[in-house]
């Protein structure tokens, strides 16, 4: 589904990322680990396709194609979701009118009609239910006023209601309690299915105690140092990333 | 970084004008040039009373003791008043009767505008009055209004057929010493709307004008006078285009509002004037003097307006709350793109006791545009227990634009309450991205955005008016993303 091959990105002259090589089949589960400033959101936000990153060198395929080659929301459109670190405010806009727009784009590239007004409520309430969502959001403002554990919620639900082929969730876990863990966690385990895959980005491994991913890599200072299965996690929580550079060394 | 986000801001400023075109017909033109014979030519074309003659020529005489005001926040080139025709009318029957005595011409212009004049075409439950240049090409749906008492006709009509109400209120809330741009207007308007709304009636359908300027080197000088009588209810609308020329023109208009007794008037409008080219070249001199009264008590004066035209606005409508529980709103969008420059807002004035107003403010700018809201909220000594709000926000698009607030407060009665909130932020690349991250493209995310930050005042338009406010706002912020 995914393969990036020797990636290496840089923002403002700064290289961040320094080769990365990682291949995603569907139905996986991924785990990128490291610590701050190793480059996982800026992994996260180049597959997206934010244009302040300048890519140097490599190349990403996704299902067969030039990844690098579309713009932004043709990449959404294609099923790549990004869920983000910092969901972003757009006041006055309600979630209702956002998520319907966006889902409209996706089925219009499908060359599909635009959702009926009745199917798309219906779909919102599953959806709702499915990620465990209590509140109602629908006549909010997009992420406006919401507290940080809402705020990653709803990036859930929306992943949930545009059905991607591959979510990249960037950090998805941090600043949650244990509730709000839990939830989100439930949406991305009941989300999950063969032809689709997640690639979860984080700094602790507490999600993972959570979500089971099938292998776990360990980003440090721009370079995929280590991969492995899901017990790397617990080792890197035990012996921490410093552990990480000896090996390398 | 830089060069991509350059390129943004060039794609979405590309953003056509629809109503650019000029219509090709005869125009009755005076010679260029202001004089009292000027004046007096006008006055004559129009057949009016002797009464007007005189209110035409004092105000004439007063404007020559004049200067432009200089306060705005804006930069005017020198506007030669002597290279301007004063007087443009499309040649057709004077006062056509029925549709069949309108030249097909103008139908058609009216029509490509959106704005079909047969009454059966058009949006059901709006009137229009059009007026092209300096004159009214026709009004509709004026019978069926006129069974219920309500008068609704250009003003050259009503100075006709109506000379005492005229005489009785023109004038009234804007007098012609009120500033330099009333007096020119007092002094050569030509035609405009005419609305009398009798005690105890509401009207049923909305009323609008549709002011359009085709010939070239005119001024366009419309006065509109509308009058609420007790109990009564009216929402009214105004829209306006121009043709796409290389040279500036100038429109300076007169919009007077007097509500009764309990009267409610709604006044609202999508100001689409040619802004000029991307380079700043052409477009409209917008200088508007729009005041209202709420007279007895208990009345409400509502102004909304969506301004995306014109090279340069200088509006400020206002209100004048001299009744006892009077209420006075003003809810503005004010777009300023490419070299487009505004400086409006509004004024409250609170007499009455127990008076309260709204001010909404909705900047936006873009481009190299520059946009000022500037306010007064005044309340006199005796006017207890007087409540205001004022929210105005700023949204930039880009680094080479400018937002600037002058809000002016003036309290002499320690009973009143007033409140100011201000904002500004800038359209993030955050929020594109975000959007773009869900599918939706750079243009639509625009849109969206720009709809949530706006709809608090678009929610006041009539709804058919909103849905168009809302796409003239997408096509004027093009590309406007930086």
């Amino acid at each position: 589904m995914l393969e990036i091959k020797d990636l290496f990105v840089s923002i403002n002259g700064k290289e961040i990322l320094k080769g990365i090589s990682l291949e995603v089949k569907a139905g996986e589960v991924h785990a990128i680990m490291g610590p701050n400033g190793s480059g996982k959101s800026t992994l996260a936000a180049a597959l997206a396709g934010r244009d302040d990153f300048e890519i140097t060198n490599g190349s990403v395929t996704y299902m067969g194609e030039d990844l690098l080659e579309m713009k932004p929301e043709e990449r959404a459109r294609k099923g790549l979701f990004l869920g983000f670190q910092y969901p972003v405010e757009i006041p006055g806009v309600s979630i209702v009118n956002f998520l319907k727009t966006a889902l409209n784009e996706l089925r219009k590239f499908k060359g599909l009609e635009p959702i009926s007004a009745s199917d798309f409520l219906k779909k919102m309430r599953e959806k709702k239910d499915l990620v465990g969502l209590t509140t109602n959001l629908a006549n909010r403002s997009v992420n406006e006023g919401f507290s940080g554990g809402e705020k990653k919620k709803n990036e859930i639900f929306q992943m949930a209601m545009l059905e991607p082929r591959l979510a990249i969730l960037d950090e998805t876990d941090s600043g949650l309690d244990i509730d709000a863990l839990k939830t989100v966690a439930n949406g991305v385990n009941n989300l999950r299915r063969k032809d689709n895959a997640t690639i979860i980005i984080t700094h602790y491994q507490r999600l993972l105690e959570h979500i089971i991913p099938d292998f776990v890599h360990v980003l440090y200072k721009g370079r995929i140092v280590k991969s492995s299965g899901k017990e790397l996690a617990l080792e890197l929580e035990e012996k921490g990333y410093e552990w990480m550079e000896n090996e390398t060394e | 970084m830089k060069d991509s986000k350059d390129q943004i801001l060039t794609e979405v400023t590309k953003g056509d004008y629809k109503y650019g075109f000029i219509t090709d017909i005869e125009t009755d033109t005076i010679p260029m040039g202001l004089s009292e014979d000027v004046v007096r030519m006008i006055s004559a074309k129009k057949n009016e009373p002797e009464f007007m003659l005189e209110f035409r020529l004092k105000s004439y005489r007063h404007w020559l003791t004049m200067k432009m005001p200089q306060w705005a926040h804006l930069t005017v080139p020198e506007i030669r008043y002597q290279d301007i025709i004063y007087y443009a009318a499309p040649k057709q029957v004077v006062g056509p009767k029925s549709l069949e005595e309108v030249d097909p011409e103008l139908l058609r212009t009216f029509n490509k505008l959106g704005i079909p004049l047969e009454e059966q075409k058009h949006l059901s439950g709006v009137a229009v009055d059009a007026v092209m240049d300096s004159i009214s090409v026709k009004t509709t749906f004026r019978e069926s209004l006129a069974e219920l008492g309500i008068i609704f006709c250009s003003m050259s009509e009503a100075i006709r057929e109506y000379p005492d109400l005229v005489k009785k209120y023109l004038g009234s809330v804007v007098p012609y010493t009120d500033n330099f741009f009333a007096s020119l207007n007092s002094a050569v308007f030509s035609d405009g709307s005419f609305c009398y709304i009798p005690k105890g009636v509401r009207c049923p359908m909305e009323l609008s004008t549709y002011f359009r300027i085709n010939a070239a080197n005119t001024g366009q000088f419309e006065r509109t006078l509308l009058i609420a009588e007790d109990d009564s209810y009216v929402s009214y609308l105004e829209g306006c285009t121009a043709p796409m020329r290389d040279e500036n023109q100038l429109h300076a208009a007169v919009v007077e509002i007097v509500a009764l007794e309990n009267a409610e008037v709604k006044y609202s409008t999508v100001q689409n004037w040619y802004p000029g080219d991307r380079n700043g070249k052409g477009g409209i001199f917008n200088f508007v003097t729009k005041r209202g009264i709420c007279k007895g008590d208990n009345s409400k004066i509502s102004w909304t307006q969506v301004e995306t035209g014109s090279a340069i606005t200088w509006k400020y409508p206002s209100c004048i709350l001299r009744g006892n529980n009077t209420t006075g709103e003003f809810y503005s969008v004010a777009v300023t793109n490419n070299y487009q420059q505004a400086d409006t807002g509004t004024k409250m004035i609170h007499i009455g006791k127990n008076s309260r107003s709204t001010i909404i403010s909705k900047g936006i700018s873009a481009g190299h545009g520059q946009n000022s809201f500037r306010s007064l909220v005044k309340v006199v000594k005796n006017a207890d227990k007087v409540r205001n709000f004022t929210q105005c926000d700023s949204l930039l698009m880009g680094d080479k634009c400018g937002a600037h607030t002058f809000p002016y407060i003036e309290v002499e009665n320690e009973s009143a309450i007033i409140e100011h909130e201000a904002t500004t932020s800038k359209i993030g690349e955050d929020q594109i991205f975000y959007c773009n991250q869900r599918g939706i493209d750079t243009e639509n995310a625009v849109g969206l955005i720009i709809n949530g930050y706006t709809r608090e005042v678009l929610n006041k338009l009539p709804m058919e008016f909103a849905v168009e406010a809302q796409k003239l706002l997408q096509i004027s912020l093009e590309g406007s993303v930086g």
